[in-house]
């Protein structure tokens, strides 16, 4: 038997249906060989600045640093992206392989959908079939982008099973794989899965935390460094955090969706609350019931609105190199609502996570204290979810 | 010797195929599935595979999730279930494998699950999100506790996996007829011949068919080029069909020997 690999220390791995297994490991194939082509990584960089508009600022917000009379407050504004979020950082590198490997036809999940319109934009530019499974409750949510999806002339398919979010979504994309496997690309939304997917995705989102770095430097002071970034799956979080890891004096945080309370049943707060599991193809936390069914989680952001989490995420926080924090579905709200009005800058729900927490800390820090944020969508696709939460009309 | 190679032992020397019908433990009901798995060993099941459900079966099609989801809903847990086995095996003598994603199992504990499976009398353990990569530590305690661990092949796996994976699979090996999910499949002979033929050419322990067959035409032609079939989602349906019925478990027995029939 050949040496496990796959792993960030126990978690990780390959828990997928036989059928899969080929395929996996002719992606890790394809994939390893393009990491190192200097070709691909010319073709993927000129997308990711022409067609997607990397790199993104690193902006200093003034008017929200002094409110809260702290820390430095940075937001590194994945929200500029074309597409509206940091999503299409990995969507347009998975597409380059899914070429590379030949294969003509893209499946996705979505929760939010940012995922999903971020496959459609570059499966119209690619001109490849595109399918992408949604919850039904997510549909419900998020109308817009179904819209948009259906306009860059994906095929959005409702799924009714389960609680009809994104785990379901997920679940129905593997069963479409797996009878499709021969000619479809799997492009996976977050640092979740079997290997090596939580692999490819971190490694096409680290683009987020190289520019940050590099930026931060240009600031040329000598104050220490904190990272604050929202946690579903763990994309946008683990591109952040990722090219950071190494430098031990960086605090870094992960912000979890706590809904209606960690300490309620309601939350998404897999990494703080969950246990050991397989789910969706790899080990990790997960959050499930005594008799290890998976329990429906919630968040009232649809993009953290997930029962598992990214391996190498629970693999830091073994380590204790990332603190997993919660905020609440109320926090979130309210972050939403202070930096739109004080940076005239409309948050994602997911990314208001982040907002919330750094509002917490800022002020007990000083000024010798940056605190980078990864601003990782922007919140139009959430009005109406704001505006029904707060009983407004719009 | 365990009762699977017992089975195959016979098939073997009484050059004949085997017949596993699959089942949802705690589904219709948790009343009937003592009485259904009965019915199943006296319709003619050689060997039959007990579903344990699961909230999120990503092998599974429409008509077994469905069944998963009922269950769950009844309240079936594992420890349900090896309660419920000790009273089948009362009465049934065949081989009994449970088809179980690994995180029921994970969250059960690996080696009370193994225990419990021999306590229980349960012969074997199929688990479709397990590939033989990640099987090390499930294979040490099926070992200990004397339980076979079946594997998959499938259309996408290379002939030199094949071998692999047959090294490591007990007694038998499970061969997805076509690339998907469990459920029923128009045509699926003509379109699963070519790779059965294949298989046939590289494996040297017995295998059984599954995924997709749900006739007794379809039974008859696949056991042709193997060892035998496995009919689950056919037998999902037909129970939902009659799940009201007072002889449901008389129906069921009256199916099985029917779509048995071509390799009695």
């Amino acid at each position: 038997m050949r040496k496990k690999k796959g792993y960030f220390g126990r978690f990780g791995g390959m828990f997928v249906p036989e059928t899969l297994v080929p395929f996996l490991e002719e992606l890790e194939k394809a994939y390893l060989l393009v990491k190192s082509d200097k070709k691909f990584k010319e073709e993927y960089g000129y997308y990711l600045k022409e067609y997607a508009g990397r790199p993104t600022p690193l902006y200093f917000a003034d008017r929200l640093t002094k409110k809260l009379g702290g820390a430095n407050i940075f937001l590194k504004r994945e929200d500029l992206l074309h597409t509206g979020a940091h999503k299409i950082n990995n969507t347009i590198g998975q597409i380059l392989l899914a070429r590379k490997m030949g294969k003509t036809r893209i499946i996705a999940e979505t929760g939010a959908g940012q995922h999903g319109v971020a496959v459609a934009t570059v499966s119209a530019k690619f001109g490849m079939e595109c399918v992408v499974y949604m919850g039904e409750e997510d549909i419900r949510r998020q109308a817009l982008n179904v819209y948009k999806m259906r306009l860059l002339g994906a095929d959005v398919v409702p799924v009714k099973s389960g609680a009809k979010t994104l785990k379901d979504a997920i679940n129905e994309t593997l069963r479409d794989w797996v009878t499709n496997v021969k000619n479809t690309f799997y492009i996976l939304g977050s640092t979740v899965g079997p290997y090596p997917y939580p692999m490819i995705v971190r490694d096409f989102q680290s683009v987020i935390g190289r520019e940050a770095k590099s930026q931060i430097k240009r600031i040329r002071n000598n104050n220490s460094l904190i990272l604050i970034a929202c946690v579903g799956g763990g994309s946008n979080s683990l591109g952040l955090f990722y090219p950071f890891l190494k430098d031990k004096n960086i605090k870094i945080f992960g912000v979890e969706g706590g809904g209606m309370g960690v300490n309620s049943d309601k939350h998404s707060a897999t990494i703080i609350k969950g246990n050991i599991g397989i789910l969706h193809g790899s080990k990790s936390l997960v959050l499930q019931d005594s008799d290890g069914q998976i329990k429906i989680p919630h968040s009232i952001s649809a993009g953290l609105d997930y029962s598992g989490s990214g391996p190498e995420h629970c693999y830091l926080k073994e380590t204790g190199r990332v603190t997993y924090v919660s905020a609440t579905d109320k926090e979130a709200l309210r972050a939403f609502h202070i930096l739109t009005e004080i940076e005239g800058i409309i948050p994602a729900l997911e990314s208001s996570h982040a907002v919330a927490y750094a509002l917490k800390i800022a002020p007990k820090y000083s000024k010798n204290t940056n605190i980078i944020i990864n601003l990782s969508g922007r919140g139009d696709k959430d009005i109406d979810i704001v505006a029904e939460a707060e009983e407004q009309k719009i | 010797m365990n009762r699977i190679t017992k089975l195959f032992r016979d098939v073997k020397k009484n050059k004949r195929k085997v017949f596993i019908p699959f089942m949802t433990a705690g589904y219709p009901d948790l009343e009937s599935t003592v009485k259904l798995i009965s019915a199943l060993e006296k319709g003619g099941a050689d060997l039959i595979e007990i579903g344990i459900p699961f909230s999120d079966p990503i092998a599974d099609g429409p008509a077994i999730q469905a069944s998963s989801v009922k269950a769950l809903e009844n309240g079936v847990t594992l420890k349900w279930i090896f309660k419920t086995v000790h009273k089948i095996r009362e009465n049934v003598k065949i081989p009994l494998i449970f088809f179980s994603y690994l995180n029921p199992i994970m969250k059960y504990g690996l080696e009370k699950f193994f225990r419990d499976l021999k306590k229980a009398d349960v012969d074997g353990v199929l688990i479709p999100d397990l590939p033989p990569e990640e099987a090390e530590e499930i294979k040490t305690f099926a070992e200990k506790y004397d339980i076979a661990t079946i594997f998959f092949v499938a259309p996408t796996t290379s002939n030199k996996r094949m071998r692999f994976i047959e090294t490591i699979s007990d007694d038998f090996v499970y061969c997805v007829s076509v690339t998907g999910t469990t459920g029923t499949r128009e045509k699926l002979f003509s379109k699963t011949k070519p790779y059965l033929m294949k298989i046939r050419s590289i494996l040297k322990k017995p295998y059984v068919v599954g995924f997709g067959i749900s006739t007794a035409e379809d039974v008859k032609k696949i056991s042709e080029i193997s060892d035998g079939v496995v009919v689950g989602s056919a037998i999902i349906k037909f129970i939902e069909k009659y799940k009201d019925s007072k002889l449901l478990s008389k129906k069921l027995e009256n199916y099985i020997r029917k779509l048995k029939k071509p390799i009695k």
